[in-house]
């Protein structure tokens, strides 16, 4: 069961790269959330109640309603248009997040290591190195936000994997979450586009050496 | 004691963001500095006691701690003339003062802390509260500088969290889940090799983004230029410190495994790049405070070859992050009362400031000598043996191109400092300045002095403290 959600979450990446309007990012940030929270509930059965009920929320409340319902407001709010306005065309970013999982598929292979459950490994890394990718090629700031929340999610299926043992990252990693994405991310986005009319990284050009 | 000073600390920044009097703002922030320092000394009375469990003075933190301390004293005292003289608005004001207060606290914490996620989250606090000094300007500058100095911090928080994630992975298989770092010291030498690699490429790069080196340094650049100058003397001296502590307790732990050639071949890498690129970008800097900010980067590559050649260079690295601490500080003041006499960074637009405010003009001569380590610079003495050790570890192919970059370097700052005291500006009306009160200068000589005294003769007890700092080096 894990495996197949794991996958799943693994593809949305791949839909993640070809998506083309802003509405279906968040979708599937929202997605992303409703597989995490799956995950965590099948491998984290073993922890404390109160400490699962909290992760548990975590996923379901923060990162698959609020966290995209904010998005949609920040999106409303400042007048944000629905195209994502990626530098390179969708599909070389399909076939770049396509080799980005063959080699952390591939490297997760070379590692000789009972204890490692490898599937979190790959999913995790994907994650990471997309999340990057979208960072680096899409043109407004609000992608750059979504780009980071993927990183998280990744992120987030790491710190399971360690998560019996020591459900102290779980929590640690669920302290990142609402520390970037509420203190940081939200308020300052908000404050972007107060200060700017259309929120476009071009205006955020100005300094340079 | 630490949950005192952090519940303390807390109280007064609440209260200093609810209060809109000037009079209270200033008891408060006294209130605040009597703490800081009651809490200095008190931990340098227990020294090596954990408390909490997660917070232990050693002696890295007790030097560090006691160098924010001194810092500290003239960041809120250039505060008050920097932000009254503005008069900015109540509201603006209270956030900049809480936040300034939340910063010390937890550059401070995060010094003394222990136990690596403990580190972790004092170090995401930093973020916070750095953001919001960058901020206080809110113009389109300084909402792009602190746009990304959030974005780029983020990232690197997140990678710093990846690498503690391997780092547990290889520490369970160790046997161990207490990820303090004396756990981690005890148990290196059983800690897969694998693990324990790529926890060290995350969390190095993780921290390279407070620490200002090479791949992550360019947020610190825009939040040094944007933030109001007595803040940007604690973000390019005190929180450097915070990236510099992350990596060093770290690679204390990496000293006592297999790994550790190749961990110091990617400092190396790293470090060499930054003073590289520091050169780089100074050979054509106009701004005065970016230059001062890639002075900052070149000084940390120093610092971090010093470590990565080991012997002796690890007491001069600390030497030399403590004594740039002093002197970048004191810049850093000193160049907020040349933008209020000239209202400019460019370097075409000030000049003759010798002619303008005497004293302040000593103190940019001085601490130019300081921090080109010319003597009778204290930085002098830690170059100095930063390069003998990298002498004695064969990086003679590091240290010659080495020595010709930190050459350019001041010839670089040297032409741009001496523009700014003896030649005469582009188009400047003289008759609009105000007199500047020598009295804000005195702070900088004093930091200045003491870089000078503690180069030459530094008091046994100081000595002492950074050979502890450095005695747990394995390799």
């Amino acid at each position: 069961m894990i495996n197949v959600l794991l996958i799943t979450f693994t593809i949305s990446l791949l839909y993640l790269a070809i998506a083309n309007r802003l509405l279906t990012y968040i979708k599937i940030i929202a997605f992303q959330g409703i597989i995490l929270f799956g995950v965590a509930f099948i491998e984290l059965i073993e922890i404390s109640v109160i400490n699962l009920i909290f992760i548990l929320l975590e996923t379901i409340v923060f990162k698959t309603v609020a966290v995209p319902l904010f998005l949609k407001y920040v999106i409303e709010k400042n007048h944000i248009t629905r195209e994502a306005e990626p530098y390179v065309p969708n599909f070389v970013s399909l076939i770049v997040v396509t080799f980005i999982i063959i080699i952390t598929f591939l490297l997760a292979n070379t590692i000789a290591d009972v204890h490692l459950k490898k599937i979190y490994f790959v999913v995790a890394l994907s994650a990471l190195f997309s999340g990057l990718y979208i960072i680096t090629t899409r043109k407004k700031i609000i992608t750059h936000v979504m780009g980071y929340l993927v990183i998280e999610n990744g992120v987030f299926i790491l710190s399971l994997a360690v998560g019996n043992e020591m459900p102290m990252l779980v929590n640690l990693g669920i302290l990142l979450d609402i520390f970037v994405s509420v203190f940081l991310l939200g308020i300052f986005v908000n404050k972007v586009g107060d200060v700017l009319k259309d929120v476009n990284v071009d205006q955020l050009r100005s300094l340079k050496d | 004691m630490v949950v005192y000073y952090l519940v303390t600390a807390l109280i007064i920044s609440l209260l200093l963001f609810f209060n809109r009097n000037k009079l209270v703002n200033n008891i408060l922030v006294s209130a605040f500095l009597v703490l800081q320092w009651f809490f200095t000394i008190y931990e340098y009375n227990h020294i090596n006691i954990t408390e909490l469990g997660f917070f232990k003075p050693d002696a890295l933190a007790i030097l560090l701690l006691f160098t924010l301390s001194i810092i500290a004293i003239p960041a809120f005292f250039h505060n008050y003339s920097y932000i009254h003289k503005d008069e900015d608005n109540p509201k603006v004001r209270a956030i900049y003062y809480a936040a300034m207060v939340v910063l010390v606290t937890a550059v401070g914490a995060a010094y003394l802390s222990c136990h690596i996620a403990v580190t972790w989250i004092f170090v995401e606090l930093t973020t916070l509260s750095a953001s919001a000094l960058i901020f206080h300007r809110r113009n389109t500058g300084s909402l792009e500088a602190t746009w990304k100095y959030i974005f780029v911090c983020s990232i690197s928080i997140t990678f710093v969290f990846i690498g503690i994630l391997f780092l547990s992975i290889a520490l369970q298989q160790a046997g161990s889940t207490d990820l303090s770092f004396e756990s981690l010291l005890a148990k290196a030498p059983m800690l897969n090799i694998f693990w324990l690699r790529l926890a060290f490429i995350f969390i190095f790069t993780g921290f390279t983004a407070k620490l200002g080196l090479v791949p992550m340094y360019t947020a610190g650049i825009d939040a040094k230029d944007k933030a109001p100058s007595p803040a940007a003397a604690l973000i390019s001296s005190v929180l450097m410190n915070v990236g510099f502590v992350g990596i060093f307790r770290f690679y204390e732990v990496i000293t006592h495994t297999s790994i550790l050639p190749w961990a110091n071949h990617i400092i190396i890498i790293s470090a060499f790049l930054s003073v590289f690129i520091a050169t780089v970008y100074m050979l054509k800097m106009k701004n005065i405070k970016r230059m001062l900010a890639y002075s900052s980067i070149e000084h940390m590559g120093i610092a971090m070859l010093g470590i990565a050649a080991g012997g002796i260079g690890y007491y001069a690295a600390v030497l030399h992050i403590i004594f740039h601490s002093f002197v970048k500080s004191a810049l850093f003041f000193q160049i907020g009362q040349v933008y209020s006499i000239y209202s400019s960074k460019s370097i075409y637009y000030v000049g003759n400031y010798f002619k303008y405010n005497l004293l302040g003009a000593m103190v940019l001569l001085l601490a130019f000598i300081c921090v080109s380590a010319i003597p009778p610079s204290g930085l002098f003495v830690s170059e100095f043996m930063i390069f003998i050790a990298m002498f004695e570890a064969n990086y003679l192919f590091v240290l010659i191109p080495l020595l010709i970059l930190i050459t350019t370097i001041i010839w670089a700052f040297g032409k741009n400092m001496f523009k700014l005291l003896f030649s005469p500006p582009v188009g400047f009306d003289e008759a609009a300045i105000e007199k500047v009160n020598p009295v804000e200068s005195w702070s900088q000589l004093m930091l200045l002095g003491l870089v000078i005294y503690l180069g030459l003769n530094p008091p046994a007890q100081f000595v002492f403290l950074i050979q502890e700092a450095v005695k747990n080096f394995g390799g």
